[in-house]
C-alpha cells in the first residue's frame, strides 16, 4: 500500500475522530471551563453569578487554609513517592534478575492488586491497624497491652494506605526498566574490578533511572490528586488539596471556589508532568504496558 | 550471595505488605462475630446471606455491573479505532495526538470530575447515568489505547497487505484479519476498562446522580460508621469477581491453547 505523499490521507483521522471528539468534549473543553468559572462570583449555596473578578484567587493566595493544604499535599506526595521508590526498587530488581522459574507468578502477583478494588484495599488497613485490627489483637494476645493502642486515623495511616495502593505502579515501572538492561553489564563491570555494590551503583542504577522516574511521577501525581484515602484512613487534620475541592463542591456547593481550587491542582500537578516530560518524554510511561 | 538472600527476603516482605491486608479481608468475610474486625469467633457464611438480602447493595451491584460493561464497550470501540490510526498510519502531529489520548491519565481525576461537572452545569444538564458512562469511558480510554497499541505493534502489517492484494476491501481486511488477531488485546482492553469503571470512586462520587450508588460509593457510604462484617463479605465477592474471573479466563485460555498444539 503505497500512498503518494502529496495526497492527504484521511483514513487515520477518520479512525481518530471518535476518540478526539470525546477527549475534546469531555476533557479539553471542561478544563477551560474550570478556568473561566474560577472568576465567577459565589453568591449563595449553589448560586453563582457570571463575573470577571478575582475574589476566589485572592482567597486562594491569602488564606492560610488553602496555602497549608498546598504545602501538606506537596509534602505528603514527596514522602509517599520517596518511600515507594525505596520500598519498590529492590523487589523490582529481584523480579528482573531472579533465576526463579516461576517468575511469571511474581509478575502476576504484581498486577493482581490493580484488580482488587481500591476502596477495599484502603479500608483493609483498618483491619490491620484499627482498634479491632490484627496488630492490636496480636499485642493483646501477647499480653503487651490491655487496651487497644490507637494507631489509626493519622498521617502515618494515610501514608501507608497510599503506599499500599500505589506501590505496584512503582515496582512495575522500575521492573520494566531493569529488565531492559543487558544482564551481562554487571558481570562485565565486576571483571573490571568493581565490587558488586559499585557495579550496581554505576551501571544498573543509572540505567534504571527512567523507570524510577516514571514510577515516581505516577505515584506523585496520583497521591497529589487524591482525596478519598485521607477521608477513610486519616484524621480531621489529614486533608489534602483534593479534600478542599471535595468540600467546596460537594459540601459547600461553592462552584467558583471549587473551580479555582481544581485549576490550581491541575497547574501544580501539570507542572510536575511537564517538567518530567521535558527530561524523559512521555513514552517511558507507556512502556509498562508492553 | 548473602546480599541476594537479603534482597529476596526484602522482596518477600514487600509482597506480604501488599497482600496481607487483602488476605485479612478475605478471612474476616467468614467471621461469625457481629463486628467487622478481630477476634475471629468462628466460621460462618451469615454475612453473605445478609449481603444477598441487602437491597441497596444489590442495586449498587447492578449499577456498577451495567456501567462497567457499557464503559468497556464504549472505550474499547473508540480505543481500538484510535490505536489502529496510531500504529498503522504515518501522519503529522502524531505525538500531540498521542499525548491528547493519554491526557485523561495526566489530569488528576478530581479535577477531571469537577471540570466535567462544571461544563455540564453550564449546559444546564443534570447529573445522570450517561455522565457516569461517558466519564468512566474517558478515564479508561488511555489504558485501552496503551494495551491495544502494544499488541497491534506486534501484528505484522504483511497479513493485512496480503489480504488486500487478494482482493479484500479495507473493512473486510479489518474484520477478517486484523480484528481476530487483535482479539486478545481487545479482550484485555475491555477487561481493563471494566475493572477501572467497576473500581472507580474518586470521580464517581462527583458524577453520580442523587440516589444512585455504585459498589464503591455504597461501601464508602457504609464506612461512615465502622467496617461492618457485611463490607468484608462484599469485599470478598468483589475480589472474586475482579480477580477470580480474569484469572480463570486467562487460565482457561492458556489451557485450551496448549490443548490445541
Amino acid at each position: 500500500m503505497t500512498i503518494p505523499e502529496q495526497e492527504f490521507d484521511r483514513r487515520p483521522w477518520l479512525l481518530l475522530t471518535p476518540a478526539l471528539l470525546s477527549i475534546t468534549a469531555l476533557v479539553v473543553i471542561p478544563m477551560s471551563f474550570i478556568l473561566v468559572s474560577s472568576f465567577y462570583e459565589n453568591i449563595d449555596l449553589a448560586v453563582d453569578r457570571v463575573a470577571f473578578q478575582f475574589s476566589n484567587w485572592t482567597a486562594l493566595f491569602t488564606d492560610t487554609y488553602y496555602l497549608t493544604a498546598i504545602w501538606k499535599t506537596l509534602r505528603l506526595s514527596v514522602i509517599v513517592t520517596v518511600l515507594a521508590a525505596v520500598l519498590g526498587y529492590i523487589p523490582a530488581y529481584f523480579i528482573a534478575r531472579t533465576k526463579f522459574r516461576q517468575k511469571w507468578l511474581l509478575l502476576l502477583l504484581l498486577i493482581l492488586p490493580f484488580w482488587v478494588s481500591f476502596i477495599i484495599r484502603t479500608l483493609s488497613w483498618i483491619h490491620i491497624l484499627g482498634n479491632q485490627g490484627a496488630l492490636n489483637g496480636l499485642f493483646q494476645w501477647l499480653g503487651l497491652t490491655d487496651a487497644p493502642i490507637q494507631m489509626m486515623y493519622n498521617e502515618t495511616t494515610v501514608i501507608v494506605g497510599f503506599l499500599h495502593v500505589f506501590l505496584p505502579y512503582m515496582i512495575l515501572n522500575v521492573y520494566v526498566s531493569i529488565d531492559g538492561i543487558d544482564e551481562n553489564l554487571e558481570p562485565a563491570a565486576r571483571t573490571l574490578g568493581a565490587t558488586p555494590w559499585q557495579a550496581f551503583r554505576e551501571v544498573t542504577l543509572p540505567l534504571s533511572l527512567p523507570g524510577l522516574a516514571a514510577g515516581s511521577l505516577l505515584v506523585f501525581v496520583l497521591t497529589g490528586g487524591s482525596y478519598v484515602t485521607p477521608l477513610i484512613l486519616g484524621g480531621p487534620s489529614d486533608y489534602l488539596f483534593g479534600n478542599l475541592i471535595y468540600d467546596a463542591v460537594v459540601s459547600e456547593l461553592n462552584w467558583p471556589m471549587g473551580a479555582t481550587l481544581s485549576f490550581t491542582l491541575l497547574v501544580l500537578l501539570g507542572l510536575v508532568v511537564v517538567i518530567y516530560s521535558r527530561f524523559m518524554g512521555l513514552n517511558q510511561l507507556s512502556k509498562a504496558f508492553r | 550471595m548473602r546480599a541476594w538472600s537479603l534482597i529476596r527476603f526484602y522482596t518477600i516482605l514487600v509482597y506480604v505488605f501488599m497482600f496481607a491486608p487483602i488476605a485479612v479481608v478475605l478471612l474476616l468475610a467468614f467471621n461469625n462475630s457481629q463486628f467487622g474486625g478481630f477476634p475471629i469467633d468462628g466460621f460462618s457464611l451469615r454475612w453473605f446471606y445478609k449481603l444477598a438480602e441487602n437491597e441497596a447493595i444489590i442495586r449498587a451491584f447492578k449499577t456498577s455491573f451495567i456501567l462497567g460493561l457499557l464503559t468497556a464497550l464504549v472505550s474499547t470501540s473508540i480505543g481500538v479505532l484510535a490505536s489502529l490510526a496510531l500504529v498503522r498510519y504515518q501522519f503529522r502531529g502524531k505525538d500531540l495526538i498521542t499525548t491528547m489520548l493519554i491526557s485523561p491519565v495526566l489530569v488528576p481525576e478530581t479535577v477531571l470530575a469537577v471540570g466535567l461537572l462544571i461544563f455540564l452545569r453550564w449546559l444546564h444538564m443534570p447529573r445522570s447515568f450517561l455522565l457516569l458512562l461517558l466519564g468512566h469511558s474517558i478515564i479508561a480510554l488511555p489504558f485501552v489505547v496503551l494495551v491495544v497499541q502494544a499488541r497491534l505493534v506486534g501484528i505484522k502489517k504483511e497479513y493485512e497487505e496480503a489480504a488486500r492484494s487478494l482482493g479484500a476491501n479495507p473493512v473486510q481486511t479489518f474484520l477478517q484479519i486484523t480484528l481476530p488477531l487483535l482479539m486478545p488485546a481487545v479482550f484485555a482492553g475491555a477487561l481493563f476498562a471494566f475493572t477501572i469503571s467497576f473500581d472507580n470512586i474518586t470521580a464517581t462520587i462527583f458524577w453520580r446522580p442523587t440516589g444512585m450508588e455504585t459498589v464503591p460509593t455504597q461501601i464508602f457510604g457504609m464506612l461512615r460508621n465502622s467496617v461492618s462484617p457485611e463490607i468484608n463479605a462484599l469485599g470478598f465477592v468483589m475480589i472474586v469477581i475482579t480477580v477470580g474471573l480474569p484469572l480463570l479466563a486467562g487460565g482457561l485460555a492458556r489451557y485450551f491453547a496448549r490443548k490445541k498444539t
